[in-house]
């Protein structure tokens, strides 16, 4: 890989992050919606009086946040604070900063999307090719049949079904949250590391079951196109072992795709971990996020996703970057 | 010499009902996931005539009623006949899948053709516009759009726009790469020959070859838009009155429903998803079927 192309996918990369702060500047500003105004509205709703001089003070806010100042200004501002890493204030829980609520929640959301995805891919991988090599054990080729059928069930269904028959019925896991109830949080004790583990089992579960299909299914693929592949009937006819063509000749060829598809699957991935954090009320992103939307936490919400999507854009090009260290072909370019 | 007459009938085709009931029985994936959504449509169809949709709505019937035969789905904790809700829900979620299916679908097609066979710099417009948005999360700036309605103007009708906004670069991307190979074909440079003009090469001789990407380019959009909406709804951006399945999912999580051990609320909602869901992917694998002649199945 040349130093044009990473300059070129970095470019690329920062063309991204500028659209979707742009999007989300200005979708917002094209509604008539005024985030302060909807603020004190829903206060004085739930506290029953309006004070008489409101539009007085959602003035003095609007120009404590800017709101008052023209689109353009806002926007110059806006694009300059995203460069500082300033993502602004929550309304709901001031003074935090909607910055520490991220980096709060941060920890619980990567760990166990990267633990599931990465188990979902290998997994999923490995039964796709086995479901594809025509001298694996028939018993070993069905396996994968189940998982292509539940592979049009969104983890979010997975998620309450599970929470039904295991949670519910079985009562072999608990019905979400991060650890049990009373329990403070003491990262030194194994007994409350089990106890989150425990906790985060379900969603796990749902995740995985949720999105391993997918690769079961294009590896399936992948591999009935490479099996007719002039270097596999090469390698058979050189006598080689059977374990040696399935690693090296098939799996290794079949992956460089599945690493694409990866890529553009972590979209999909956060989508998913956003809204199993919602059903199993857990710690993480996705709830900040649906506790923003239901309070109307207008510059949390924001922050949130232009934090989602940054990084998912991001890891794409990253992922992009582990390229050549897979394949020899395009290291010599 | 004699000539024997052969009798005709034996060598005509058989009735197109025929012919699509044995390309059924080949096409299984096609055929059950047909099935189980025509089984989908009687039961919104006859719910639809039967029910007083009123009872859908909180406050119309006796809340946290486990099912019985009076309620065969049971309550909410609201007050909606829950059997009700999924009758008017799931009438709901196929109009949101259609709409914005169908939406998504023409925005692509019309986008995919100009790109593909007019080239230049509106192809690169294109291209370029596609290529930026496929990193970006479509759901969390579905997020954004719906968390920027008024409450209030939250409809079914917003929900099916929210959602094509973001949805349509898929079709554009499968059409444009079919425009592009159909355009180098031979037919079409004879009907260039022949001085036919664009609008008739791209309406008369390469649109009817794209019919069944188109077909499935939609039932995938339809997907799509069940799926988002359904998100959506979960997340509590959904129009909060309707008994939109999602909703209800919303409505059973915000109230803890298995913690308060009313398990049957969320539970029917999900089982009609994974039946919705379930039998629009196996129609889509029928379809690619259709698509791709190369894996097409001989009797």
């Amino acid at each position: 890989m040349t130093i044009q192309v990473i300059v070129r996918r970095l470019l690329f990369l920062i063309t991204v992050v500028w659209s979707a702060s742009t999007i989300t500047f200005f979708i917002p500003r094209i509604s008539a919606k005024n985030p302060v105004r909807e603020r004190f509205a829903a206060l004085s709703r739930s506290g029953g009086f309006a004070p008489a001089d409101m539009e007085k003070i959602i003035a003095a806010y609007n120009t404590k946040f800017g709101l008052d100042k023209p689109v353009l200004e806002q926007y110059v501002d806006y694009i300059a604070s995203i460069a500082r890493f300033d993502l602004g204030v929550s309304f709901n829980l001031y003074p935090k900063t909607v910055i520490e609520l991220i980096t709060e929640s941060l920890p619980w959301t990567f760990t166990l999307l990267l633990v599931t995805t990465i188990l979902s891919f290998i997994l999923g991988n490995l039964l796709g090719a086995v479901a594809a090599w025509p001298r694996a054990p028939q018993w070993l080729r069905a396996i994968a049949t189940p998982f292509i059928l539940l592979q049009g069930v969104p983890p979010a269904i997975m998620a309450i079904l599970l929470l039904f028959f295991i949670a519910f019925r079985l009562k072999l896991a608990p019905l979400g949250s991060a650890y049990s109830t009373g329990v403070i949080p003491d990262w030194s004790s194994p007994a409350f590391i089990w106890d989150v583990v425990h906790h985060q089992l379900l969603p796990a579960l749902a995740l995985l079951l949720g999105s391993i299909g997918g690769w079961v299914l294009s590896m399936r693929g992948m591999g009935i196109t490479i099996q007719g592949e002039d270097y596999v009937n090469f390698a058979e006819h050189k006598g080689l072992s059977g374990p040696v063509i399935f690693k090296d000749y098939y799996l290794r060829n079949a992956l460089l795709p599945q690493v694409t598809g990866l890529a553009l699957a972590l979209g999909t991935v956060v989508t998913n971990g956003v809204i199993i954090e919602n059903i199993f009320g857990l710690p993480g992103l996705g709830r900040v996020l649906g506790a923003a939307i239901g309070s109307n936490d207008f510059l949390v919400i924001y922050g949130v996703v232009l934090f989602i999507t940054i990084a998912v854009a991001t890891l794409m090009v990253f992922v992009e970057f582990l390229y050549p260290l897979l394949d020899p072909r395009v290291r010599n370019e | 010499m004699t000539t024997t007459t052969l009798d005709r009938t034996a060598f005509l085709q058989p009735s197109p009902m025929t012919l699509m009931g044995r390309y059924l029985r080949r096409n299984k994936s096609l055929a059950v996931g047909l099935l189980i959504l025509l089984l989908l449509v009687l039961f919104t169809a006859n719910g639809l005539a039967t029910v007083d949709a009123e009872n859908a709505y909180p406050l119309s019937v006796k809340t946290k009623q486990v099912p019985s035969v009076e309620f065969p789905l049971g309550t909410d904790y609201y007050g909606r006949d829950l059997y009700v809700a999924m009758v008017v829900g799931l009438w709901q979620t196929a109009l949101i899948g259609v709409l914005a299916g169908a939406l998504g679908t023409l925005v692509g097609v019309v986008l995919g053709f100009i790109s593909a066979y007019f080239g230049g710099w509106l192809d690169a417009v294109i291209k370029g516009i596609c290529q930026i948005l496929t990193p970006i999360p479509a759901f969390l700036i579905q997020v954004i759009i719906a968390g920027s309605l008024d409450k209030r103007d939250v409809t079914i009708y917003t929900m099916a726009f929210v959602v094509v906004l973001l949805a349509w670069m898929g079709p554009t991307l499968v059409i444009r790469s079919q425009v592009l190979t159909m355009k180098e074909r031979q037919f079409v440079a004879v009907a260039k020959l022949s001085g036919m003009g664009d609008l008739g090469i791209i309406f008369r001789e390469i649109f009817p070859n794209l019919l069944p990407f188109i077909a499935a380019a939609f039932v995938g959009q339809v997907f799509f838009a069940v799926f988002q909406s359904f998100y959506l709804a979960v997340l509590g951006l959904g129009p909060l009155r309707e008994p939109l399945l999602g909703n209800t999912i919303w409505n059973a999580n915000g109230a803890s429903a298995f913690f308060n051990n009313w398990w049957w609320w969320p539970m029917a909602p999900a089982f009609a998803l994974v039946l919705i869901l379930g039998s629009l992917a196996l129609i889509n694998m029928g379809m690619d079927e259709i698509a791709n002649p190369r894996i097409r199945r001989t009797e």
